[in-house]
């Protein structure tokens, strides 16, 4: 047998990986270059990988001299509270599809699958109706009852996906051995469901710290604004300064980055098991 | 006294008829076991024993009880399933114990009745393993022992043994059979291996096409089949049929009936003669078994299956050989063109 | 006797309850999820629905009422449309053909262990975590020739005379987003391909090893027959998602360099958002609903195919 340090194939597979690392990271690496290159540098080290001085005055200044905290805390009570009312109710709804047989079942998959069909601007002018009818225009509640609807059903086929790769079997037992269908669901299933509900409350999570457009629409006033809007009026307000939006877009990029990397496992594994059964 | 009766129980899902008017009775204390090929509802028929299938129409009666309506946990029944179901993120001892849990028993009463159920299984040592980290035989065992944990009136089994390898299926079955002996609790044990049926059961149930072919007990069901089903379900190798004009055939007339259709008998049940006009049946050896015990012919005499023979002990008789077969006449079985027994000679 | 008759009259009273309960049941567990949809998705829907056909301008709130047809015929007539429509299909094509070939490419790689799997896995699959607004930002950094090094790249590389911003140039400006969106929308297809992949039986490529197939011809006749269904619905997914995607063009170009890289998406927010024309933009919207319809049809009915053929 020939042996080889680095045979060719191996050498261009971990070439391609590295290429796919490289494309992934050097936009975000280039946030953050920018985000502590010095103003004055800027535009004459515009270009160049890393600047000759380095700089946090970027991070003083807009956790000081902005309004990046109240944005920040929008954000993450905004979508906090949407993960957390998202997951709670597509739990249950997953649940249901995953252990039940019912009449209308086929029904509300099919108009489950078409929310996820139509342009979800079609709606955004009845939405802002509605809002205003309910007294919920420029109101983080408002913000998260719409965001929540929007993401219950992919999170529901997620959850429907996780329960499925839970046998039956254990919650019959649990019943048999005394439980009550719920006590059963909150004894036995809900502890293996854990790494799925982590992994949809992160996915939930991500998606509505990153939501742009019904956030541009729904909320007006400057301590109400959500993080992507926020950041949206320094590009007017601060003449764009740049150092200072980079800055503020590391910051915000970290809970989200934090949540997806401890969840993408889960993720795959959700969908391998979903995938399984479909 | 009944533990169990069902009464003209049906099961519909949806339009299709998985159970028609099955109606048994089983008595306390008694080791049933619901046989049959897979899909003929003898799972189903237990799930709704248990309460986990609702009851389509009919009545399931417990003692004097109608219990259509209990929920699982009001039934006072135990089940092992297939896949052990032990929960995965418990102990051994709370898997046992957990029944006692929701029940809210004492620590002590708990901790008595889980090491009383750990002893009798061999357990002890196992207590504080979760269940990914037992093989597949100790699985089998906390589940029977978180059953024996309830102390219920009735132990339910659905193919309990069937992830088991074959040694260990047969020290599980002998385990189960001391374990009835030791708790004499009425069970119902559901599988599709007609070996565990005839060892464990005190009567059987034989189901096809979700209805029930024959009720008895294990020698009864074997020596006297109600019909062409249940005489080739249960033995093994199975009973031989061969038609009554099978040119092979050679019976006098004193053995043979104008209506019957079919005749049946069993390998074990065979002489093997000189293939002379003596000989009941005659054809080639095609292939032998030999399996130190027994030695099994598989003989071609013309028709579609081979007909099989099995003589104790080695024997010599090689392949391409022809020889005859002989029966005794209680030994044949006759099968109307129903394939209903006809049993006329027969003594039961 | 007197007892189990009371019980059993008792159970008989019990017996529609408990018929009840079974159809009762799981609508419990779901009641919650239909609600809030039916509230915030299809309602508005039904109303979104009704604005085509009504004149509903919030800049012009004389003029008001239902209007029939006079909305569609105005988009027939719309120059601009005809252009977002155009940029629609370039943008999505676009997006998802380098999207999905990379991400499978991803999937493939991934699939096979090597040391450090796992931090590359949570490495490459990032930027599905960047909010859109930020990498549309970011990435319109990237293009732009004072502060970002692409234009002083490609000028390097030849392939552009000078640096110069591609968003600022109307027949190049699309580009600009399409590749900010194959950046963000790769790790999507990995993650769904890789899960796929990982439920494809072992022993089938052990099989076909044995049956002497190569590499490539366990790839063509193996994964790909299994992957088939899986790349079938997520494309689908994909393309009513990225045709429904207005984020980074909004973020990146706004429409511009003249209106030239609105998508119909982008458009229906700007009509609907800038201009508070609701009943055009809806009209905007069910042409684009017609169209993602009539193309879900048509994938799901080659998905059957291709379910079938396996």
């Amino acid at each position: 047998m020939q042996k080889t340090a680095f045979p060719l194939g191996a050498t261009l597979r971990y070439l391609a990986i590295a290429l796919y690392v490289l494309f992934a990271l050097f936009p975000i690496y280039w946030l953050i270059k920018i985000a502590v290159t010095p103003d004055r540098l800027i535009y004459t080290e515009g270009t160049q990988i890393w600047p000759s001085t380095f700089t946090l005055d970027n991070f003083v200044s807009v956790l000081f001299l902005t309004d990046f905290l109240v944005y920040f805390k929008n954000s993450m009570i905004v979508s906090l509270g949407t993960a957390f009312f998202t997951t709670l109710v597509a739990t249950a709804a997953g649940y249901a599809f995953s252990r039940f047989h019912f009449r209308g079942k086929a029904i509300i998959i099919a108009l489950m699958l078409i929310t996820q069909m139509f342009p979800l601007l079609m709606i955004i002018a009845p939405i802002y109706k509605i809002m205003a009818g309910l007294r919920l225009l420029d109101s983080l509640t408002g913000l998260i009852i719409v965001y929540t609807a929007f993401n219950v059903p992919f999170a529901t086929f997620l959850m429907q996906g996780f329960f499925d790769g839970i046998p039956k079997d254990l919650e019959e037992a649990a019943m048999i051995d005394g439980c009550t269908r719920f006590t059963a669901l909150r004894k036995v299933i809900f502890p293996l469901t854990l790494p799925g509900l982590a992994a949809t409350l992160g996915f939930i999570f991500t998606a509505a710290w990153s939501e742009l457009l019904f956030a541009l629409m729904l909320i007006n006033s400057d301590d109400k604004m959500t993080f992507p809007v926020g950041l949206k009026t320094f590009v007017s307000k601060f003449a764009v300064d740049w150092g200072q939006m980079m800055a503020a877009g590391t910051l915000a990029l970290i809970p989200s980055c934090l949540f997806f990397i401890l969840i993408q496992r889960f993720l795959v594994k959700g969908l391998t098991a979903g995938a399984v059964k479909g | 006294m009944t533990a169990i009766t069902l009464n003209s129980i049906n099961k519909r899902f949806g339009p299709v008829h998985v159970l028609k008017d099955i109606s048994l009775e089983f008595n306390k204390g008694e080791f049933v076991v619901l046989v049959g090929p897979s899909g003929c509802g003898k799972s189903t028929l237990l799930r709704m024993i248990a309460g986990l299938e609702p009851v389509s129409a009919g009545d399931m009666i417990f003692g004097d009880t109608r219990v259509n309506d209990l929920e699982p946990r009001d039934r006072d029944i135990a089940m092992v399933f297939q896949s052990y179901a032990l929960y995965p993120h418990m102990d051994v001892e709370r898997n046992l114990g957990f029944s006692l849990e929701l029940r809210k028993r004492a620590a002590a009463e708990k901790k008595e009745r889980t090491s009383h159920a750990a002893g009798i299984l061999g357990l002890d040592k196992l207590l504080d393993r979760f269940p990914r980290a037992l093989s597949g035989g100790q699985r089998q065992r906390v589940a029977m022992g978180r059953a024996i944990v309830r102390d219920p009136q009735i132990f339910l089994f659905d193919e309990p043994l069937s992830n088991l390898d074959a040694a260990l299926r047969i020290e599980m079955r002998i385990e189960i059979a001391k374990l009835h002996r030791r708790l004499g609790t009425t069970m119902v044990y559901v599988t599709h291996d007609q070996v565990e049926a005839m060892t464990l059961a005190d009567r059987i149930v034989v189901m096809n096409a979700g209805q029930v072919e024959q009720v008895g007990t294990p020698l009864d069901l074997y020596s006297n089949p109600a019909n062409l089903f249940v005489a080739g379900f249960l033995g093994s190798p199975k009973m031989n049929f061969v038609a009554y004009d099978d040119p092979a055939l050679n019976l006098p007339s004193a053995l043979t009936n104008p209506s019957a259709q079919t005749y049946g008998i069993r390998p074990e049940h065979i002489k093997v003669t000189a293939p002379d006009k003596n000989a009941h049946l005659v054809g080639t050896i095609d292939v032998v078994e030999r399996l130190g015990s027994d030695t099994i012919f598989y003989i071609n005499h013309g028709a579609d299956k081979p007909f099989v023979v099995r003589v104790p002990g080695i024997d010599r008789t090689a392949i391409g050989e022809k020889i005859g077969c002989q029966f005794q006449p209680e030994d044949l079985h006759l099968f109307d063109q129903d394939g209903q027994a006809i049993s006329e000679h027969k003594n039961g | 006797m007197t007892m189990a008759q009371t019980s059993s009259s008792g159970n008989g009273r019990g017996r529609p309850l408990k018929r009840f309960q079974w159809l009762i049941e799981p609508y419990l567990y779901l009641s919650p999820a239909i609600i809030l949809i039916a509230l915030v998705m299809l309602v508005p829907l039904v109303v979104g629905v009704s604005y085509a056909f009504q004149a509903i301008d919030l800049l012009d709130p004389f003029t008001t009422g239902w209007v029939g047809l006079a909305n569609f015929e105005k988009l027939w007539a719309d120059r601009l449309f005809w252009k977002a429509l155009t940029n629609t299909f370039w943008w999505t094509l676009g997006s998802l053909f380098f999207q999905f070939f990379l991400g499978l490419g991803l999937a493939l790689l991934l699939n096979k262990p090597f040391a450090g799997r796992g931090l590359v896995q949570g490495l490459v699959f990032l930027p599905w975590a960047v909010p859109a607004f930020l990498s549309g930002l970011n990435w319109a950094w990237l293009f732009n020739p004072i502060i970002g090094p692409i234009p002083h790249w490609l000028a390097a590389m030849g392939i552009m005379e000078k640096p110069q911003n591609i968003l600022a140039n109307p027949d190049l400006a699309l580009w600009g987003p399409i590749v900010a969106n194959i950046w963000f929308g790769i790790p999507f297809f990995a993650i769904t391909l890789l899960a796929a992949l990982q439920s494809i039986p072992r022993d089938l490529y052990e099989a076909a090893a044995i049956d002497g197939a190569s590499l490539w011809q366990s790839f063509i006749k193996i994964t790909v027959p299994f992957l088939a269904p899986t790349i079938a619905i997520t494309v689908m997914l994909r393309t009513i998602w990225i045709a429904n995607f207005a984020d980074l063009i909004y973020i990146m170009t706004g429409g511009g360099p003249a209106n030239s890289t609105h998508i119909i998406s982008s458009y229906i927010f700007t009509t609907a958002f800038r201009r508070l024309d609701f009943g055009y933009a809806s009209t905007l919207a069910i042409a684009l609903l017609v169209l993602l319809l009539a193309y879900a049809m048509l994938i799901l009915k080659m998905r059957k195919h291709l379910v079938k053929g396996i």
